[in-house]
């Protein structure tokens, strides 16, 4: 034991870690005990709804609320005017950007309303049935302008413009005429045009991605309670309490202090959760009516009017010499960035091509915005989209060249060393291992009949760290209370409990793992970015070795020996080799007895910042039959396979990599946003915004591989993002071995697929 | 319009509720009986969160209404564990990790036992279809379809 | 709006007359409660018919079948005699939504619904099915495929309403199967739906066929030219292959969120040969 704690963690043999034990809230969650979102009740709770235009585009020219504040059993009703209205800047918010003059605009239309579901008022009462009569008694009249929903049509100088003060950022000299093109970035390394001389195969090709909805099954929902004296509770489904108090008081003009926001059980988020919506909203009511009000999303606002994220035009072209090796690669990127600026545009730029090692890109991105939703983070915001194009591109050109896609890659693949056309030089990273494993994987050689093709794809995400604190309570029995400060989406608390037990060599029921409200911890930033098991777990390991610090102390204390004397082993505070003398191990429950008289409670806390998040890169295989008849496609069969760095808890490390790839089958297959001519949704409901259902998809095989974070005490990396990365491409690789067509449009639909399915049919038939 | 007064067996147990003729059972469970166990993710029947057992059919309780239940049994997930004693599928759900967010997961596991009251021994396929009205967004199914399988297995044994 | 679940059809007609039109039938509700909470439909009376028993019934004789038209997807298709009689109607009927769905959804709902993509519809047009209405003068007796007059609008008059489904039991050597096209294997509404009932003579000529189409035009259809390709025929490829360019000839279909007008009308044909090749395999069984 002794031999163990003297090599250091990294080199121990982990006994809690790796394992899968039950989850902490899974009872909860399986008996229907577990509260979300709009599982809480109070009492003198108010119903409030929002009023949404039915407009894509539309001036306000006024809003009468004299007569929906007349009904009975209506306590408030609000609109932009209740809000704060607040400048333009743009503040770093993890993946994405924020900006509240744009943010205040968002909840609730000002000037215009930019897009169909857009908030314009929100009422409460004493019953739904009554909030929803006074919705109906509010009368808002609206000058309707043209609107524009593509996001090449947005960019035209003659397009309807939904900003007359957006003029883009990133060009010089700036513009003299506002544009909807909010922001240009530009990524480059080494010479394009040199690289391109060098190629002997150049493969060039345009795509177009569809919006696509996050599609947690947990409308968004929350309670709000705002006393006469200004302090404020605030009960909601979200992705970061911290961040949904920091936006609401910016919002509402409170200070962040008065307000106290608990995060409910999370019913899924996958990044569209990490804004506010309904929540400044139920606050400004509760501060009118002094009561109480509950607000919940009907799945049809949840897509009218919640985040997806953006649809595409990207184009991509890359060269390649005849040994196999990428001269050059360019690509350009337009992203709908939905009513307000703030498209994934750059990380898509970012990682479009950083799973190779190359020496000359160039990547230019647009931000555009068009009369939708404004678009939230989904999942690797903007990821896919690029590298769809860029996966899709490599696979035609291995075929060009005669390459097993997989090989090809390898002889691109970017490894420890490489300098990634966005800057940094990598770390230990896993594409190269992923690919192995891939090739050597059965599903690489298995037969395949008529109809049927096989794609592979591979894919990049960065990961995040960020601001986290976590908290350790030894309660008198010796049991361990964990506070962390993140939403627990997917089974962090077991990852979080298992890490705790693991530094404190305890068992881990003795853990109980909590999410903390805003008044519990310091500051985290929320659960995105991949960044929980990683930072919240560096966060839990820190504030063990304090409070194993302590126990120490108590331990010398109690022996009456130096601390250096004491070592902690296995849960025990235990004499030191050769030193402290003939003492009997304490436990945390020996110590915790006699804490009062050694000194008090004992904690552990820690606040951190944290670095050195590690990218995670996943190589995906699949099979699928097209139907030539009906253009329908099947998969038949996924493997997925990706770099956890080191799992923690791999049952909960493979269902990320399972739910991304099915994610990303609806993505390749049916999801989209479908809208009429007047800019109104047409499919806001999941039976024909169409999501995986269970019989559309077969198992998901996983390959969890494991190369070490080395600024992680365990080697974590984050895995929750990348697995949603790869599928789009692998499929349309797929299909393009099937039908040998090159699919450059999602989604691949029956009506879109069997289309070129004739087209080629007829094009050889005239030939 | 007056509310209607009905009588039903929720869980075994007799309940009386009053309710609106617009309001749908499962407005009643959650809003006005407090089982909120059961979940609202569509009010459409597109997304099964809401499954509960309608006089022995698996049904989506957005789609039916209060007044409906009148002289009904119910069954809902509040009523699936024993005492402290899980059902089996509850147990095999925890053990494969079947959850993430968990709030798909009261669906799922009524709709399932709904399926193997009714065939033990189902197929991967038959697991599959069966449960196609109940939306996952989290697990991509796999692990939920283990979980099924597994727990018929272990009934069958038991 | 009110609730009320009559005992009897005599005493459903008198509350639907009474309403003058404010009422609305509630049968499965899986269509009406959508509507309801949308807003789409605000009737002052909803008036429950499956408090009467005659409309949960699903009877057999030496006739043929009566199945009511509140017996829920999931009770019908539990009946045994039904299902080897008419295995087309089932599966179309089979299809209808989910387990869930099933446990609650009718085929007097998805009729009168009227819905041109219903997936019932088509296969019960195939199979000849005779719907039973009541109102205030009494009851009569209707093809199906006279019910659906456009979307959502059907030929009941005012107190009207749908009491039942008789099929005859099928001839000797007889054959009947849906299929339907949607873009997941679950829970979409059909893009194309095809029924094909067929009869062979003991030579394996086709005598006697009847083909539904749904979801490509403003009501599903019974497509004449279609069972004319067959009969007279061994249901091979040439007739086949007529039959297909009959049924997507018969299309009228529109460019919706679902589908596309070409894409209606191809795999309406596509889908027609291949239910028909079921259709087919089945009457040569028995």
């Amino acid at each position: 034991m002794n031999d163990v704690t003297m090599k250091g963690l990294r080199e121990r043999r982990l006994k809690v870690v790796g394992t899968r034990p039950l989850r902490p809230d899974g009872v909860d969650k399986v008996t229907g005990r577990a509260k979300f979102g709009a599982d809480i009740h109070v009492p003198n709770m108010l119903i409030g709804k929002v009023l949404r235009s039915p407009h894509a585009h539309a001036r306000i020219l006024s809003i009468d609320t004299s007569k929906a504040q007349a009904l009975p059993g209506v306590k408030a009703v609000i609109t932009s005017a209740d809000l704060c209205d607040l400048p333009s800047e743009f503040i770093p918010a993890g993946e994405m950007m924020v900006n509240f003059r744009d943010m205040t605009r968002n909840v609730m239309a000002r000037e215009k309303a930019l897009y169909e579901g857009h908030a314009v008022a929100a009422v409460a009462a004493t019953s739904e049935a009554v909030a929803q009569e006074a919705l109906k008694l509010i009368d808002v009249q609206y000058e309707v302008l043209p609107h524009v929903l593509d996001v090449a049509q947005a960019m035209e100088p003659d397009a309807p413009l939904l900003h007359d003060n957006m003029f883009t950022i990133g060009v010089e000299p700036r513009p003299a005429q506002p544009s909807n093109v909010a922001k240009r970035v530009e990524f480059v390394l080494g010479d394009t045009a040199a690289g391109f001389a060098q190629a002997e195969v150049v493969i060039e090709r345009e795509f177009t991605t569809k919006p696509v909805h996050q599609g947690y099954i947990e409308p968004h929902a929350c309670l709000a309670s705002v006393s006469e004296d200004g302090q404020a509770e605030l009960w909601c489904t979200t992705q970061g309490q911290f961040i949904v108090r920091g936006f609401c008081a910016k919002l509402l003009g409170m200070e962040v202090a008065k307000l106290r926001v608990t995060a409910s059980e999370i019913g899924g988020g996958f990044g569209g959760k990490t804004v506010v919506y309904l929540e400044p909203l139920a606050l400004a009511l509760s501060r009118k009516a002094c009561q109480p009000v509950k607000m919940v999303m009907s799945r049809a606002e949840v897509f009218r009017a919640s985040g997806p994220t953006s649809g595409a035009k990207v184009w991509v072209k890359i060269g390649a010499n005849r040994k196999g090796r990428i001269t050059a690669a360019e690509a350009v990127l337009k992203y709908q960035a939905g009513a307000f600026q703030g498209s994934p545009v750059q990380p898509g730029c970012m990682c479009a091509f950083a799973p190779y090692d190359l020496d000359n890109v160039r990547v230019v991105g647009f931000d555009v915005v068009v009369n939708r939703p404004k678009v939230a983070a989904y999942r690797a915001p903007g990821g896919p989209i690029s590298e769809f194009a860029v996966e899709s591109v490599i696979d035609e050109l291995a075929k060009r060249l005669g390459l097993d896609p997989i090989e090809f890659r390898l002889k691109n693949a970017a490894k420890e060393g490489t300098k990634a056309a966005y800057g940094p030089k990598f770390g230990p990273i896993g594409l190269v291992q992923t690919l192995e494993a891939a090739r050597s994987h059965p599903h690489y050689r298995a037969p395949l009949k008529a109809n049927q093709g096989r794609g592979v794809a591979s894919g990049f995400w960065f990961n995040i760290g960020g601001e986290t604190c976590a908290a350790l309570n030894l309660g008198e029995d010796g049991s361990v209370t964990l506070v962390a400060g993140t939403p627990d989406i997917g089974g962090s608390r077991a990852s979080l409990a298992m890490m705790a037990a693991e530094e404190l060599g305890i068992a881990l029921d003795k853990v109980r793992p909590v999410i903390g409200d805003t008044s519990a911890l310091g500051f985290n930033f929320l659960t995105g970015g991949s960044r929980v098991t990683f930072s919240s777990g560096m966060a839990v390991i820190e504030a063990a070795r304090e409070m194993i610090r302590r126990l120490r102390e108590r331990a010398a204390k109690i022996w009456e020996v130096p601390v250096e004397d004491v070592v902690w082993e296995d849960g025990y505070a235990c004499p030191a080799n050769g030193a402290g003398g003939d003492h009997k191990p304490l436990s945390l429950a020996d110590i915790a007895k006699t804490a009062g008289k050694t000194g008090g409670p004992i904690v552990g806390n820690a606040a951190i910042n944290a670095q050195g998040a590690g990218p995670s890169l996943a190589t995906h295989l699949v099979d699928v039959e097209v139907d030539p008849e009906t253009g329908k496609v099947s998969i038949l069969r996924y493997t997925a396979i990706q770099d956890a760095g080191k799992a923690v808890h791999p049952a909960y490390v493979e269902g990320q990599m399972q739910g991304g790839a099915v994610q990303g089958i609806g993505w390749a297959l049916n999801e989209e946003y479908i809208y009429d001519a007047n800019g109104r949704l047409e499919n806001p409901g999941f039976l024909d915004y169409r999501i995986p259902v269970c019989s559309d998809v077969p198992m998901i095989d996983t390959v969890i591989v494991e190369v070490p974070n080395p600024r992680h005490p365990y080697g974590v990396r984050g895995v929750g993002e990348t697995p949603i990365v790869p599928p789009m491409a692998a499929i349309a690789n797929a299909v393009e071995n099937a039908t040998g067509i090159r699919f450059t449009q999602l989604p691949m639909s029956p009506p879109r697929v069997l289309e070129a399915i004739d087209s080629k049919r007829a094009a050889l038939a005239k030939a | 319009m007056a509310k209607h007064h009905v009588t039903t067996t929720i869980n075994g147990d007799p309940v009386e509720f009053l309710c609106a003729p617009e309001q749908t059972l499962l407005d009643v469970l959650r809003d006005v009986l407090y089982l909120t166990g059961s979940k609202e993710g569509c009010a459409s029947g597109d997304c099964g969160a809401c499954s509960v057992m309608l006089d022995g059919r698996l049904v989506c309780a957005c789609l039916v209404l209060g007044v409906e239940a009148q002289g009904c049994s119910v069954e809902t997930i509040e009523g699936m564990a024993h005492g402290d004693e899980l059902h089996p599928l509850q147990r095999k759900f925890l053990e494969h990790a079947a959850l993430q967010c968990g709030v798909c997961t009261p669906g799922f596991l009524v709709a399932a036992k709904a399926l193997l009251e009714r065939n033990p021994e189902p197929t991967e396929t038959e697991v599959r279809y069966w449960l196609a009205g109940n939306l996952c967004r989290c697990t991509g199914y796999d692990k939920i379809v283990r979980a099924v399988l597994d727990a018929a297995a272990e009934m069958r044994e038991s | 709006m009110d609730y009320r679940s009559p005992s009897s059809v005599k005493k459903a007609v008198d509350l639907l007359a009474a309403h003058d039109g404010a009422a609305h039938v509630l049968a499965g509700g899986t269509d009406l409660l959508v509507k309801l909470r949308a807003g789409f439909v605000e009737p002052k009376l909803v008036v429950d018919v499956k408090g009467i028993a005659q409309l949960r019934a699903i009877e057999s004789d030496a006739r043929g079948f009566r199945i009511g038209a509140a017996a829920s997807c999931a009770e019908i298709g539990e009946h045994a005699a039904l299902v080897a009689a008419w295995p087309g109607v089932v599966e179309a009927l089979r299809l209808i939504g989910s387990t869930q769905i099933q446990g609650r959804a009718t085929l007097g709902g998805n009729l009168c619904n009227a819905s041109p993509a219903a997936d019932s519809v088509p296969a019960l047009i195939a199979a000849g099915a005779l719907c039973r209405v009541a109102g205030p003068s009494g009851e009569r007796e209707v093809p199906i495929e006279r019910i659906v007059t456009g979307p959502g609008r059907t030929s009941l008059a005012r107190g009207e309403f749908l009491v039942g489904f008789r099929l005859e039991k099928p001839r000797p050597r007889s054959g009947d199967a849906y299929l339907r096209l949607i873009p997941r294997t679950e829970m979409d509404i059909a893009v194309v739906g095809v029924g094909v009932a067929l009869t062979l003579d003991a030579a394996g000529v086709c005598t006697h066929a009847r083909v539904g189409l749904g979801a490509v035009a403003p009501t599903p259809l019974l497509v004449a030219e279609a069972a004319r390709a067959l009969i007279g025929s061994r249901v091979d490829d040439k007739a086949l292959a007529a039959l297909a360019a009959a049924a997507s000839a018969a299309c009228k279909p529109i460019d919706d969120k679902r589908g596309t007008i070409a894409y209606r009308v191809k795999v309406a044909g596509v889908l027609a040969r291949r239910a028909a090749r079921i259709a087919l395999a089945r009457a040569a069984g028995r």
